[in-house]
């Protein structure tokens, strides 16, 4: 496999485009990140992404991008496993809405949203009179958020694996004796994991950024609801463009974490099924 | 006998589950959107959806949308031939710098714009003797919405192309074939419909992207307000039923989107059941 | 050698296709303004001046054609003060600005875009308008609220916009600081007060809009601080649903307007973008100011609007349209040093408004 030519023309041109085109949308921008961060020195930077207002910031954009993506994945397998074992009235109609939250505007996303989980919306009113609970305006309804935002990724990751893995399996498994339930864990879970996985770091990384539904749903005081994301609009807002970029760079490293953290995690998956294969 | 019933009522309970899901996350939103939009009647719909103002956010919208996903098909055949077809180093750090997009902030998505060509970066004077504005026109809008969609493609054609091989193309190479006549007659009868629905969501993405371009835009009104800019300033300015009516565009657009994507799954899975 | 020649062709390419969709805009935009004679001006303005502008706008264009025989189409842009004028100091290209407050012109004028003296070329320190900050209440005022000690009782819910986000919430920040100051209280214990204020905020938005709209459409809390126009036309949108509380003592803000130089000089714009902003000072532009629920400056006009009935708490639009509240003791920037001043003790990072949030 090593080095090995491939007899195929146009390596010159593909890489060409890729380059070119990744240079100019993604990596040329993302370098202006770094040099304007870079105009303040280490301790400086230091110190203004470790202030408690914004160490607050990362752990709202964090914990409840990691519970709503946790609901996700959970809600995301049954979607898929519905979507693929079952035939029922309306399943064209459930596929065909999956990924309604990327085509709809965030904003649009987030002011309904937050009209509808007030204490006067439509569903907050009852939620609020049945438990007291408030979800508009809390880490509830920035969770709530999250989940509309991210629930594409892990069903779209789910399904076509699903699809794919033999029916055949589970019913040998299930004569050999196996319920349903060690059917699922034993031979269907091991080979969606990778996809589950997948699907949860893309909806959890997408999630920590969120900007647009969020804010209309936040309420956003500090050190309750504020997120990340926010905090950088504010710094700029300030014209203190060192330290808005300079938060940014710690988002930007902890997307490429979450993202390498998926891409090793793969690898060992893909490596052990193999193995066992 | 007994794993069917237990089957049925699991079926039931999941099936259930499902719905009420999607019907509270998904679809009481929409509904919410629509009867707003139709609060005050007919007339003030249409006459919020035909707006001057409304209709030029529209056109901006496609046209960005349009550019979006031209380039990013150019990108996405390139890449993902780059991918499964040759062996190189840097291939994974490729990879992840391709995903990268979806992952950042739609904020420092349009931050990063504002910082290469905005005023203060040094390619602000030379872009302006030549008088090309990149931010805060309709440029900026493109680049912002090509970011936000810029992996969805590649990621689509990547795994059928894994899964196809490298195979009926060596030999064509073998045989003489050119680079684009490999492309035309070997590849891309595998990738179409992989292709078509990654069109499909980029598009589907790009008409809704909202804090990026918001970032870039400078909101001025009939000339780089896209669509959910337009409906963030009625929403705004008091005018809900505006707002909603505009939504409503976008939901629509949305839908239309959605079934083509069935449309086209339903064709493809035909024809491969044809190649059979 | 050939992969040399493809790559070369490709990057040609992808750079044609980036400069090209930037040439035929600016090209667009050239022609807009130099052909049929139409001349394009861009201003660039902040949340609530929409409705007055769409209004002056007409005013101005009908103006300058019977006076100077040409068409002016006007496109306009509103948003966050901050955040706008932080656009255009990053070549966002207005020819004129009118933002909430001096502050946010000088960030224009820092990046070099506006000449010195900008607060000197038009009357009155360049506000052609004023505005103040007053409480919009719920129906019947349930809450029993009249001034802002009123806001800091613990079963009170505010909505006021973050100061660190918005210009009209640095209003009502000082306007607050400079009440707790009149009751003598020491810097220390002002802090404390504003502190609780702040403990009672419900919803801290980005801008002066979306509190509004957390009070008014929302139903979050019972007081919204707000600028007066804003109110007034809480109070014409939705009649019998609010009230407007004046308090005793507010804040008088200047919001300030200024042409661009340095755009209007390249656009060629710079005569009519100063006939726009000094055509704010006529008495025709005035009134119009006046019916949008700004103070005007010209003095005539103003005493054409003061309402006869001095009581605090306002229910309806008057049926005279005499709104003016003149019955309120005002302070000004000044008083906080100006607006450096004002910013660094404030609203900058780790200042007053900060600190009131550490635990």
């Amino acid at each position: 496999m090593k080095k090995r030519k491939s007899v195929i023309p146009g390596f010159g041109i593909s890489l060409g485009i890729t380059i070119t085109i990744l240079s100019i949308v993604v990596l040329i921008p993302l370098c202006s990140l770094v040099v304007f961060s870079a105009k303040l020195s280490f301790s400086e930077f230091v110190y203004t992404v470790t202030r408690p207002r914004v160490l607050s910031g990362y752990f709202v954009s964090i914990s409840t991008a990691f519970i709503a993506s946790l609901i996700n994945v959970v809600m995301g397998l049954i979607l898929a496993f519905v979507l693929v074992r079952y035939d029922f009235k309306g399943k064209k109609f459930i596929d065909g809405i999956i990924e309604l939250p990327f085509a709809l505007p965030t904003a649009v996303a987030g002011i309904s949203l937050t009209h509808l989980t007030t204490t006067n919306g439509w569903v907050g009113s009852i939620l609020y009179k049945l438990f007291g609970v408030k979800i508009a305006y809390t880490r509830i309804g920035i969770t709530i958020a999250l989940i509309f935002i991210g629930i594409p990724f892990v069903v779209r990751s789910v399904q076509p694996v699903l699809e794919k893995i033999d029916i055949q399996y589970e019913e040998a498994a299930f004569i050999l004796g196996a319920n349903s339930r060690t059917t699922f864990f034993k031979v269907i879970f091991p080979e969606i994991l990778p996809a589950i996985i997948s699907g949860f770091t893309l909806a959890f990384a997408r999630s920590i950024g969120e900007y647009g539904s969020v804010v209309f749903i936040a309420g956003n005081t500090p050190y309750e609801t504020e997120i990340a994301p926010l905090l950088i609009m504010s710094e700029l807002q300030e014209y203190d463009y060192s330290a808005a970029t300079s938060i940014a760079l710690v988002m930007l490293a902890i997307a490429v974490v979450i993202l390498s953290v998926n891409a090793i995690v793969q690898s060992i998956v893909s490596r052990r099924v193999n193995g066992l294969a | 006998m007994e794993l069917r019933k237990e089957n049925k009522a699991l079926k039931t309970i999941l099936i259930i589950i499902s719905f009420l899901f999607l019907g509270i996350f998904l679809i009481l939103p929409l509904i919410y959107i629509l009867v707003t939009a139709f609060r005050y009647g007919i007339s003030e719909y249409i006459n919020a959806v035909t707006d001057e103002y409304a209709i030029k956010a529209a056109l901006l919208t496609l046209e960005a949308t349009l550019f979006a996903v031209v380039i990013n098909t150019l990108f996405g055949i390139a890449a993902a031939w780059l991918i499964t077809k040759y062996a190189f180093k840097g291939k994974k750090l490729l990879s992840t710098f391709i995903d990268l997009p979806v992952t950042v902030s739609p904020i420092i998505a349009g931050l990063i714009y504002v910082l290469t060509f905005g005023r203060q970066s040094f390619l602000y004077p030379i872009l302006d003797s030549y008088g090309i504005q990149i931010i805060f026109a309709v440029p900026g809008i493109v680049l912002a919405t090509i970011f936000v969609t810029f992996p969805f493609i590649s990621r689509e054609l990547i795994p059928v192309l894994t899964a196809q091989g490298s195979d009926e193309e060596e030999a064509a190479a073998l045989m003489g074939a050119g680079t684009f006549h490999i492309f035309k007659k070997v590849t891309f009868p595998h990738i179409k419909w992989a292709l078509l629905y990654g069109v499909v969501l980029c598009t589907a993405r790009a008409m809704g992207e909202f804090g990026a371009v918001s970032v870039l835009s400078g909101h001025l009104r009939g000339k780089t307000n896209t669509l959910p800019l337009y409906i963030e300033l009625l929403y705004q300015g008091y005018d809900f039923t505006g707002a909603f009516a505009a939504s409503s565009i976008l939901v629509v657009l949305a839908i239309v989107v959605l079934i083509l994507r069935l449309v086209i799954e339903k064709k493809g899975k035909k024809e491969l059941d044809l190649n059979k | 050698m050939k992969k040399v020649i493809t790559l070369g062709l490709v990057l040609t390419l992808a750079a044609s296709v980036v400069t090209g969709c930037g040439k035929t805009s600016s090209a667009k935009e050239n022609e807009g303004s130099s052909s049929n004679g139409v001349i394009e001006l861009t201003n660039v303005s902040y949340d609530p001046t929409r409705e007055l502008y769409a209004s002056y706008n007409e005013l101005f264009a009908k103006h300058y054609e019977e006076e100077f025989g040409q068409k002016v189409e006007i496109t306009q842009s509103h948003g966050g003060s901050g955040k706008q004028a932080l656009e255009v100091a990053n070549g966002l290209e207005a020819d004129v600005v009118t933002l909430a407050l001096e502050g946010d012109v000088q960030v224009v004028a820092d990046a070099g875009l506006i000449d010195d003296g900008f607060t000197s070329e038009f009357d009155v320190d360049s506000s052609p308008y004023t505005s103040t900050i007053v409480f919009l209440v719920r129906s019947g005022n349930p809450k029993e609220i009249y001034d802002w000690d009123d806001l800091i009782r613990s079963d009170v819910g505010v909505i006021t916009p973050n100061p660190k986000t918005s210009g009209g919430a640095m209003w009502n920040y000082l306007a607050a600081w400079y009440y707790f100051e009149q009751q003598g209280q020491s810097e220390e214990e002002i802090l404390d007060s504003i502190k609780q204020l702040y403990a009672n905020v419900v919803v801290l938005d980005s801008g002066a809009r979306g509190a509004t709209t957390s009070f008014v459409e929302n139903k979050q809390g019972d007081v919204l601080i707000a600028w007066e126009n804003e109110a007034f036309l809480s109070l014409q949108e939705y009649p019998g649903e609010y009230e407007i509380v004046v308090p005793s003592v507010s804040i008088l803000c200047q919001p300030t307007v200024a042409v661009v130089d340095e755009v209007a000089k390249k656009h060629g714009t710079e005569d009519v973008a100063k006939e726009y902003l000094s055509y704010l000072y006529s008495d025709e532009a005035q009134e119009i100011e006046a019916q949008n629920y700004y103070r005007p400056s010209t003095k005539s006009i103003y005493d054409k609007y003061v309402s006869s009935d001095s009581s605090n708490t306002i229910t309806e639009v008057p049926a005279d349209g005499k709104w003016i509240n003149d019955n309120i003791s005002l302070t000004d920037i000044n008083h906080f040093g100006g607006w450096a001043k004002a910013r660094a003790d404030h609203f900058a990072d780790g200042a007053n408004f900060d600190s009131i949030y550490e635990q």
